[in-house]
């Protein structure tokens, strides 16, 4: 389950060791912007040692690597990957061959290490007008490819709009990454809410987001994950709702019938996969709920 | 690798540490902390399992330690190790 992305300075200690404990369901450990061209390697080796050393319980680790296009890139992937995290993050990707090129590098690490292929997944953060025009290409690019992350910021500065909370000037490019993502089957996250301040305007966003089709949600401050894990997780209506799918399709099966309806709508296969999400998204949060199969 | 000349890493930041390594005729480390007497051995210990690793037999280690853990306190010496030796 992976809801809320929170990104950590990867050259600030006292945030790196504190990562899982402030509530999201992944941490993007950041070696990219947040961190200045004079501490690329400062950086790279205390997020190298701090893998090595924290256990980061119960937390998805994403790395955001520096873009293909600087001379660090590779030297991040070194460092990193023999530690073996979740995920890998290349930014500013613009077209599938950036996508391949960041992951036969990562086969190669993969193979060095004795890693079984396709190990470490990719989130291509995508932030140029090139990108959201390629998205379905860079989505379908390559089997390493798990999700994609909208970045809005770096997007409407190459848009050459600005960048508003209403978030009108970036509608095109959330709609057009659901769509591409969703076509190829894997997982879509938005930018973060840029005002750390504005949690009521963090939860309109999210749930804006969550409308259109997201999956979960980034946040550049621990005050947002919190509201992006509430606005990202079920309703208690929405996991009664689909228990009781299930449990309408086992009893019709058990009858023998072939069409059924639940409150007088009748349950098809696009019912019954998003109750089977409901339920996968119920087990992820509480463990331990009995199988309706 | 050799400390051919003088390099920082870190900050002085709470949870971090401050380290500057820079040539010398032996091996000397130097060590200020917060936490200098609880952990003073420990943080010795730690600095020499970088130095060792990386095969340096010269050079001076300061250290101003604000708190750092194992893990920040090994990195933070092996960067400025490396950048006293020319690597960036």
């Amino acid at each position: 389950m992976r809801r809320s992305m929170l990104f950590i300075p990867g050259n600030t200690p006292n945030l790196l060791m504190n990562g899982d404990v402030l509530g999201a369901d992944s941490i993007i450990l950041d070696l990219e912007d947040a961190v200045s061209p004079a501490e690329k390697d400062s950086a790279r080796i205390l997020v190298r040692n701090a893998l090595k050393s924290l256990n980061y319980k119960g937390c998805e680790i994403i790395i955001r690597i520096n873009p293909v296009d600087t001379d660090y890139w590779m030297h991040d992937l070194d460092e990193i990957i023999p530690l073996k995290p979740n995920m890998i993050m290349p930014p500013k990707v613009s077209c599938a061959q950036d996508v391949k090129t960041v992951s036969d590098y990562i086969a190669k690490l993969e193979e060095k290490c004795g890693f079984e292929k396709n190990t470490v997944k990719l989130i291509p953060l995508i932030e140029t007008a090139m990108g959201i025009e390629n998205a379905f290409q860079i989505a379908g690019a390559d089997e390493r490819v798990a999700a994609m992350f909208l970045g809005g910021e770096d997007l409407t500065a190459d848009l050459r709009c600005k960048r508003t909370k209403e978030g009108t000037e970036i509608f095109y490019a959330r709609t057009r990454m659901v769509c591409a993502a969703r076509a190829c089957g894997i997982d879509v996250y938005d930018t973060p809410f840029t005002d750390v301040e504005d949690i009521e305007g963090l939860y309109t966003d999210a749930r804006f987001a969550k409308a259109l089709g997201f999956s979960g949600k980034a946040s550049i401050s621990p005050r947002h994950v919190e509201g992006i894990n509430e606005v990202f997780s079920p309703t208690q209506a929405e996991i009664d709702y689909a228990h009781e799918v299930m449990e309408t399709i086992r009893i019709a099966k058990e009858q023998g019938k072939g069409v059924v309806s639940l409150r007088g709508k009748m349950i098809d296969a696009p019912i019954v996969a998003r109750a089977q999400q409901v339920i996968e998204m119920e087990r992820a949060m509480f463990g331990g709920v009995e199988d309706d199969d | 690798m050799n400390i051919t000349k003088s390099a920082v890493a870190g900050t002085l930041e709470s949870s971090d540490v401050y380290v500057k390594a820079e040539p010398c005729d032996k091996l000397e480390v130097e060590v200020e902390s917060v936490v200098y007497n609880q952990f003073a051995e420990e943080i010795k210990k730690s600095i020499m399992e970088v130095v060792e690793d990386l095969g340096v037999t010269s050079g001076k280690i300061t250290v101003n330690d604000k708190g750092a853990i194992d893990c920040v306190i090994k990195a933070r010496v092996e960067t400025a190790i490396k950048r006293a030796g020319g690597d960036k």
